[in-house]
């Protein structure tokens, strides 16, 4: 087969890069998907010519250059084709959040103007029907599960499948233009639009080119010695740049295979069955797993749990000095190699984790106990920096050099500056282009010699040129003493505590910090449990007085911690409340992606804030909540404020004057 | 006009064809107790037709009779054109009518998937010999029927729990399975005995969804008893009342609401 679209310079573009590979690995597995129970699976020529057949198919749809087509769904196969089709056709594709709601997607739809959307399901079709009178440029849908849509009007409706048998007959007839939109494709074209989740404000579209998409696919590929053999799950929202780079750029980069879970329940049995050699999940998922291993060793025999104890005590004492191919003494050795057999290797296995040979966490501080446990089993755990608009990369941890403080040195081609204020800046190959319809927030955030600001405040580590995050740098304030307030560094801390989902610190200018602490319903439901506790809500089980108790327990185990470090002593929490309700997405309380939005939470809990300050103890408090099909209801609550011992500091800052 | 015209096209697209079942004045008796007195209705090709009325009114001995359990002593059953003779409830089943109980008669012990397949027995041709050597076509016949009990699980969305053993599983999930495994039949007409029995306001919604995508996407006959007056005047296309064994109203759910015999048998009135 030829491909016309290969320069002497190498592919230029997401589909030439297909061509390529259909040529190059043609029988080799490209993406699979369980379905009915077995994987199904494509080869990289089945997928070019999927992808082929929906790009013809949406030409005779007449899509046209530089439209925008909105990709909404789970991960599957199909979508990572669509997305390839609608670059084909020189479209731009833009995926979005499955589990955004019908406002949020009228915002993004309207703002890039998308003329298609292409979508999983019924979910998805009835959210843009709410919405359609909102979007006056939408014209056609195109969806992939028929299931529940028999009855709709299916005059701007289509059955994937149908588009696809559809441009497989007109194929003569747009083949030729097809070929002539691909090979206009070059380096500058834009590859794939991502809209950032925004911790501030409304999102903004990252507009990323084929050189951002292909040059980071590269280098990263390099880094971490990607091949052609290895295998990833993809089960982490679409709409996130990681997302993309991991299951269209690397994997069409390397010719790697990206697996497709069968629903997002099924995850890890899918984990386990596939056993990935590269994989990617956030610090939640780890803490996740951890916790449910610990409450199943709860439950497991005494003779069991010792040979867990005993052997995950010495995993701790030598499994990462192993795994960095540090020394270590025969016997430990020997001793770990017996743990192998009986404890990590069935453990592995269970996790989904026998064949991990290259693993990132990202997104948000992982903590050490975490970190340690996956890394002394032998899993090559490693953490990366980066953002939707250096796509992705921007520091990484090379093997050997792993370590849960750090988040690593620059990836290849990566400079990176600290600005006075302590800010990161960073400048790339995978620099993105600009934010979409939005130059004043490009020229706020990238300057003309390329440089963008991150938003991060942190450090180099002098010796080892390891980067180190402190916390958003418009999050870091003063106290009203003058002294420095980071609240993330506090709120990580208290997160490690797998009873801990959530935590949120005040303080900027104020005399002391507070916090609001949400417990995790897991870890804290499986406790009352094994403890005879009754709760009939998550509310009862938050206010419990023992509960509380416990969470005190560790707010003043923070509290120590933090007074070692004499720049953020200042920070330890001195009064705190147990939430009523888990902070949600939903109610616009945490971003999609579930990070903390200050300013909304702050407007919102303002009672509640105003409590923590006037030393009462106790406030009563009525929220609103918003359930997941956008209905409203409200939530009364009287919580108790408790005062966490402190360990005073003020003799430590004198001496320091 | 409904009642008399072959197949008509409903308000939301569905084609509801000719009458496939009739029951023609039907009457139970318990020992000197009438369950369920002289009653007559019909179910169409396609509908969802729903059986209420309050406790004790005889619904489930309706539905027992649809199913075979129980031989009434007057009236006839009528099935696909022909008199239907008594019979045990394994040839009722062969004959193309699935149920599920208002108390889960699930396998406990089985997974969630061996539950299903046990719903394809009746699809099933090759003797026990066969299967327990599993060569040729006992297991070709094993690959085709697995295939249907997969796309069932995946409609039920029910595939993270396919390994799993009932017994382990929630109330609500339990209903489920047990609708899959009356699907996995490939019935022609579906009875459903209180599906939605015990569940709180979310299940009762997923579930409703579930029948509806039946109904829509296999072009299921369901006949279903129902206590949440919501659910079935949301659901069904016709409504059979019953009250102390008597059938006091029959029609639409408009029709019916409006029936001032069933406000009564409802709302209770004086009795003199």
């Amino acid at each position: 087969m030829a491909t016309p679209l290969k320069r002497a310079d190498g592919p230029q573009s997401v589909p030439a890069l297909l061509h390529r590979n259909a040529t190059k690995f043609a029988n080799a597995p490209a993406y699979r998907e369980k379905e009915y129970g077995i994987w199904q699976s494509w080869t990289w020529s089945q997928t070019r010519d999927e992808v082929e057949a929906l790009a013809l198919g949406l030409m005779e749809m007449g899509i046209n250059e530089g439209d925008f087509v909105a990709i909404i769904g789970r991960n599957r196969p199909y979508l990572y084709w669509a997305m390839m089709a609608a670059e084909m056709c020189g479209a731009v594709p833009v995926p979005l959040y499955q589990d955004a709601n019908a406002e949020e997607m009228a915002y993004v739809m309207n703002h890039c103007g998308a003329r298609f959307a292409i979508v999983g399901d019924q979910e998805q079709v009835d959210k843009i029907y709410d919405v359609q009178d909102q979007l006056p440029e939408f014209e056609q849908m195109i969806y992939l599960d028929p299931r529940g849509l028999r009855k709709y009007d299916h005059s701007v409706l289509k059955q994937y499948a149908n588009v696809q048998e559809l441009g497989r007959q007109m194929r003569d007839k747009h083949i030729a233009e097809l070929e002539a939109r691909q090979a206009k494709l070059d380096y500058d074209s834009t590859g794939v639009m991502l809209y950032t989740s925004g911790t501030t404000g409304k999102p903004k579209g990252v507009v990323l080119s084929n050189r951002n998409v292909i040059e980071t696919a590269k280098s990263s590929s390099e880094f971490d010695d990607l091949r052609q053999t290895d295998e990833i799950l993809a089960y982490l929202p679409m709409a996130w740049v990681g997302d993309f780079i991991f299951s269209v750029g690397q994997a069409l980069w390397t010719g790697f295979c990206t697996n497709c879970p069968e629903s997002a329940d099924t995850m890890h049995v899918d984990l386990r069955e596939i056993g990935p050699t590269y994989y990617f999940a956030p610090p939640r998922v780890f803490e996740t797993q951890l916790t449910n291993v610990m409450i199943r060793m709860e439950d497991a025999s005494r003779f069991k749990k010792w040979l867990f104890d005993t052997f995950m005590a010495h995993a701790r004492k030598v499994g990462p000095d192993i795994l960095d191919g540090k020394p270590v003494s025969q016997w430990d050795r020997f001793k770990y190699k017996l743990g192998e057999a009986f404890v990590y290797g069935p453990l592995k296995n269970t996790l989904g984790f026998s064949r991990v040979r290259v693993g990132y966490t990202a997104g948000e501080a992982i903590g050490p106990e975490i970190f340690d446990f996956y890394r002394s089993l032998g899993i090559n755990l490693k953490q990366l920096y980066g953002q939707t608009e250096a796509t992705v990369f921007i520091t990484a941890q090379p093997d050997g050099e792993v370590r849960s403080d750090t988040v690593g040195v620059t990836c290849p081609g990566v400079e990176l500056k600290i600005a006075e204020n302590g800010e990161v800046f960073y400048r790339s190959p995978g620099v993105f282009v600009e934010y979409y319809k939005n130059p004043e927030s490009t020229a706020d955030t990238k300057d003309a010699e390329g440089w963008v600001a991150t938003g991060d405040a942190g450090f180099i580590e002098e010796g080892s040129g390891h980067l180190r995050i402190i916390d958003r740098a418009k999050d870091v304030g003063k106290m009203a003493d003058g002294s420095l307030f980071a609240p993330k560094y506090v709120e990580n801390k208290l997160k490690f505590f797998p009873n801990i989902l959530e935590a949120v610190v005040f303080g900027n200018d104020k005399d002391e910090c507070t916090a609001f602490i949400n417990i995790d319903l897991t870890a804290v439901g499986n406790w009352a449990e094994r403890n005879n506790i009754g709760y009939a809500s998550y509310q009862e089980l938050a206010q419990h007085p023992q509960v509380i108790a416990q969470i005190q327990e560790h707010v003043e185990a923070v509290n120590e911690s933090v007074a070692e470090d004499e720049m953020l002593s200042g920070c330890q929490v001195h009064r705190f409340v147990v939430l009523h309700k888990e902070l949600d997405a939903d109610d616009g309380e945490l971003t999609r992606t579930r990070k903390v939005r200050r300013r909304i939470i702050e407007e919102k809990y303002a009672d509640i804030i105003a409590a923590l300050y006037d030393g009462s103890p106790q406030v009563s408090t009525e929220t609103e909540v918003t359930y997941e099909d956008g209905r409203k209801g409200s939530i009364k609550a009287t919580l108790g404020v408790r005062d966490a011992k402190v360990v005073p500091v003020t003799a430590k800052k004198m001496a320091a004057e | 006009m409904k009642d008399t015209a072959d197949s008509y096209v409903t308000e939301d697209g569905r084609t509801i064809g000719p009458v496939v079942m009739e029951m023609k004045n039907i009457t139970l008796r318990f020992g000197g107790v009438e369950a369920i007195k002289d009653i007559s209705f019909d179910i169409r090709e396609g509908e969802i037709r729903a059986i209420i009325g309050p406790n004790g009114a005889g619904k489930s001995s309706m539905l027992n009779v649809i199913s075979g359990f129980y031989v009434p002593q007057e009236g006839e059953v009528w099935y696909k054109g022909a008199r239907r003779p008594a019979m045990k409830p394994f040839e009722v089943a062969q004959q193309g009518i699935a149920r599920t109980f208002q108390n889960i008669a699930l396998f406990e012990g089985m997974s969630v998937l061996d539950n299903v397949m046990t719903g394809r027995l009746t699809h099933m041709t090759t003797g026990l010999f066969a299967q327990s050597l599993w060569k040729g076509k006992a297991e070709q016949e094993e690959i085709e029927n697995r295939e249907v009990a997969e796309k069932i699980i995946d409609f039920l969305e029910i595939q993270a729990i396919r390994k799993t053993p009932v017994a382990r599983l929630p109330y609500g999930l339990k209903k489920r399975v047990e609708l899959a495994r009356a699907l996995a039949a490939e019935p022609s007409i579906l009875l459903l005995d209180e599906p939605m029995a015990g569940m709180n306001v979310e299940e009762k919604e997923d579930m409703s969804r579930f029948i509806l995508d039946v109904n829509d996407e296999f072009g299921t006959t369901i006949a279903l008893i129902e206590h949440d007056m919501g659910v079935v005047m949301d659901l069904s296309d016709r409504v059979v009342v019953m009250d102390y064994g008597k059938k006091i109203g029959d029609g639409t759910p408009h029709d019916v609401r409006n029936n001032q015999d069933v406000i009564d048998a409802y709302l209770g009135v004086a009795h003199d």
